[in-house]
């Protein structure tokens, strides 16, 4: 008995603790964001711009979401089951879900947005549906996709936005439709307002499928395209959060510092960024891999990490990013800071130095996203120089660099990119020349890079149903990548978050803030 | 009166073709740019192959010849049709429509302070040449004039939003507050101090040393020196004599710097917040959106043309011996 009672009494405690923890997730409040740059739509159908996936990920929401695991996770479908060939997958939807002008969500939307709507605006979309032989919707709560052959990565494309099919009936230029400013979608927010230039204004929606959810009234995302007013409209809590890119690095250590501010690294398992500077090697002398391994060896990227990115950011030596489920160190070549080795490197090549102690000549793009690129641009040219490879840096804005990357007009030209949760689905591309130069856009293979075997590896593993196969096959793609470093992978990008302690719940999923927010709350 | 109408009408007459000049000159830099709006369209995808870009690009006839597409863009133009934008997808004059009013508020606040604070101070430094007073004011004056906009903004934010909390530091009115009649009037005002100020005070700096120069060169013409020696009152001299005539350069000087006024609040929209077309013009050279990007030339050369239009006929006024159609 006398021991009974303690353990009860520890039990009833315990239970209520877990039951004022849950009932203090208050309902009600405003969340004040900021987005920037100001996006040209906030449906997601026609652009997956960073900040238009930001606003419009709480109005539009897709089948499924990932945890920060890379797990699946339900959304709009209830469940789903994947054949054991990997052909064959059947997601149930829910049934108690409506669009926000008051319209039942079916199976007819799901196929609509797959088949017609995404692929017609979106080059991602339609390498996705080329995957597919088949759509089928046996009843309005059923979607079954049956694939051309087994291809794992297909559980990650359903994070796509559903568009609502009765507001396109009788569409056919989706790009032009009026329907794509209407943004209605079957999120925990609805669009109520956008001021532009100033804000965009979401309210809470009543009929959300989720029970008692979304905990907040309404989100303003505030548009402020100055970094410093944006820092001070943090500082003075005009706002509650700043993501990656509204305050430089070197601002977030300063910022972290403020009473009641929180700081979180996490909230990009999905995207998995990563710093490249891109090599042409179609260009002489970047063809010869010696040139390249020695440019590798002349970069400091630790520096890189710790001056220029203040600390955020890891060490990477291949194609994918530390977060993603096939990253197999073991096989990668690191090429260690050493400019001794680069000097040898490049004599080797036949590289000598002219009387003025230069080898040759490069332009350099730098990617014109803000201040640290910039100086890390600045870096890459001193660092060069000192083992005789002069770089010009050529100012472009973002279209021009944009037009140099994927036109093969430059030497060297820095980028960032979303390695994504699965390489079949984001970074393979940029690594193969199967379909000719995938060159289209900054994301592809814009370093001209092509091996057969590298080629067929990935090829391979983007339709391998068996996962230790799997994994093996993107072990021999990493190993010999990183060896030909057809790039330099200068940093495992860390994008951090503040956001003020009243938040919470801010980041609940691999999504990070792209996340719908439905079980962000303030506390009082 | 038809000496008049003459002058009006060769003015409008050259209005037009500067503005056409105007049209055809960004048109054919724009396109001589590197990147264009298929690029950026496409880049938004993270994924497209070049037959997706190339797809884009005829869809937006950026596929025909740079003179083909000058011609097409001229015809609806004739019909005031100022297209739509690549970005939005919806017509361009919508989107300057909702952006204008904003600038116009910002530009000619700032642009009467500037010109009302700069005349008198001017004038006060002028009648107190090599005191004290003058020293002080000419020495402020080249402080504003010296140092760049986004830096007295940011000190201004720093003073006056953050250290006293007296004033909002960026944006035209508060998010979110749902005020209307004085109260909205009162926020927007709250809002607008700090950005017009800051574009006055350079401007204003301009204005008071050119007025002072102008003033002190009058202040020794020899109808002044009559109109004293006829034992005018001092007032009246300084009225009807001098600032009248002191004016004419200033006039000169205002309707030059209207342009310069409107590309300087593309700095202040920017650290402001201030949601006006300067920022929308930039929003729109990063996007290549051209139609829209070429629409706010067309229509901040309309303004500035149509100030120096302005300044014309004030010159007339100010200068009985300036004839029209002169």
């Amino acid at each position: 008995m006398s021991r009974f009672l303690p353990s009860f009494a520890l039990s009833v405690a315990l239970s209520l603790s877990a039951w004022s923890s849950a009932s203090a997730q208050t309902a009600g409040g405003t969340l004040n964001l900021i987005v920037q740059p100001e996006p040209p739509t906030v449906n997601v159908g026609v652009n997956r711009l960073g900040p238009t996936t930001y606003v419009g990920n709480k109005i539009y929401e897709g089948l499924l979401t990932y945890s920060a695991d890379l797990k699946p996770v339900p959304r709009l479908a209830e469940s789903w089951t994947v054949s054991d060939d990997g052909l064959v997958y059947t997601f149930n939807l829910r049934r108690n879900v409506k669009w926000h002008d008051g319209e039942p969500f079916t199976a007819k939307d799901v196929v609509f947005s797959f088949e017609k709507f995404l692929p017609a605006l979106q080059a991602r979309s339609r390498l996705n549906l080329a995957e597919v032989k088949e759509i089928a919707t046996p009843d309005d709560h059923t979607v079954v996709f049956t694939l051309k052959a087994a291809f794992p990565a297909f559980i990650f494309v359903h994070n796509t936005a559903v568009l609502p099919a009765h507001l396109y009936e009788g569409v056919t230029d989706f790009r032009n439709a009026e329907a794509n400013t209407k943004f209605v979608g079957t999120g925990p927010f609805k669009f109520a307002e956008w001021k532009k230039g100033s804000f965009i204004h979401l309210v809470k929606n009543p009929d959300y499928w989720g029970d008692g959810k979304p905990y907040l009234d309404d989100i303003f995302f505030h548009v402020i395209p100055d970094a410093n007013s944006r820092a001070i409209a943090f500082e003075t809590g005009k706002v509650d959060v700043l993501r990656a890119g509204d305050v430089e690095n070197f601002d977030i250590r300063r910022l972290a510092e403020l009473d009641s501010v929180e700081l979180t690294e996490a909230g990009w398992e999905i995207l998995q960024p990563v710093g490249y500077i891109h090599l042409n090697n179609r260009h002489k002398p970047l063809d010869d891999l010696r040139v390249r391994q020695a440019i590798a060896h002349a970069i400091d990227r630790q520096f890189i990490i710790d001056t220029i990115f203040a600390g955020f950011g890891h060490e990477t030596n291949g194609p994918l990013s530390r977060l993603s489920q096939f990253k197999d160190t073991a096989v990668e070549t690191k090429y260690e800071y050493d400019p001794a080795k680069a000097n040898a490197l490049l004599d080797e090549a036949g590289l000598k130095p002219d009387a003025n102690g230069v080898r040759f000549e490069v332009q350099l793009v730098p990617l014109p996203y803000g201040e640290l690129w910039q100086r890390q641009a600045e870096y890459t040219r001193e660092a060069l120089a000192a083992v005789g490879i002069t770089v010009n840096l050529v100012a472009t804005d973002v279209p021009g660099w944009f037009k140099r990357l994927t036109s093969f007009d430059y030497d060297l030209g820095q980028n960032f990119v979303y390695t994504t949760a699965d390489p079949a689905v984001g970074i393979s591309y940029a690594y193969t020349t199967i379909e000719g130069d995938n060159a289209g856009t900054t994301g592809g293979n814009v370093n001209g890079y092509s091996n057969a075997e590298v080629d067929r590896l990935l090829a391979e593993a983007g339709h391998e149903n068996d996962a230790e196969k799997r994994r093996t096959l993107y072990s021999q793609a990493q190993k010999i990548i990183s060896a030909e470093v057809p790039q330099i992978w200068t940093h495992d990008i860390v994008f951090p978050t503040l956001y003020r302690e009243k938040v919470r719940n801010l980041i609940t999923s691999g999504l990070g803030t792209d996340e719908n927010f439905a079980d962000v709350w303030l506390a009082k | 009166m038809m000496d008049r109408l003459g002058f009006l009408t060769g003015r409008a007459a050259r209005a037009i073709l500067i503005l056409f000049g105007v049209i055809v000159l960004n048109f054919v830099l724009l396109r001589v740019a590197p990147g264009d709006p298929a690029s950026v369209l496409a880049g938004d995808q993270g994924a497209a192959d070049p037959a997706f870009v190339e797809e884009l690009r005829r869809d937006l006839g950026l596929d025909r010849s740079i003179p083909a597409q000058l011609w097409v863009y001229t015809k609806s133009l004739a019909q005031l049709d100022f297209g739509q934008s690549y970005r939005e997808q919806r017509p361009v004059v919508g989107i300057i429509a909702e952006r204008l009013p904003a600038t116009l508020i910002l530009t000619l606040t700032a642009f009467g302070f500037a010109l009302a604070a700069g005349i008198s101070l001017g004038s006060m430094a002028a009648r107190h040449a090599g005191s004290l007073l003058d020293t002080v004011l000419t020495s402020v004056s080249v402080m504003f004039f010296a140092m760049p906009l986004f830096w007295i903004g940011l000190m201004a934010i720093l003073l006056f939003s953050v250290w006293l909390g007296w004033l909002p530091s960026y944006g035209m009115a508060t998010v979110g507050a749902d005020l209307s009649g004085l109260s909205y009037v009162a926020d927007i005002a709250s809002h607008l101090l700090l950005p017009a100020l800051t574009l006055g005070l350079f401007y204003m700096a301009i204005y008071m040393r050119v007025t002072r120069a102008s003033v002190l060169d009058v202040l020794d013409r020899d109808f002044v020196r009559t109109a004293r020696a006829k034992g005018l009152k001092p007032g009246l001299i300084w009225r009807r004599h001098v600032l009248r005539n002191a004016l004419l350069p200033i006039i000169t000087f205002a309707s030059l710097q209207a342009g310069h006024l409107i590309g300087g609040s593309i700095l202040i929209e920017t650290v402001f917040a201030w949601p006006g077309i300067g920022r929308l013009a930039f929003d729109a050279l990063m996007q290549r959106d051209y139609n829209l990007l070429l629409a706010i030339f067309f229509i901040t050369s309309a303004i500035v043309v149509g100030i120096n239009l302005v300044a014309d006929i004030l010159y007339v006024a100010a200068d009985p011996r300036i004839e029209l159609g002169a």
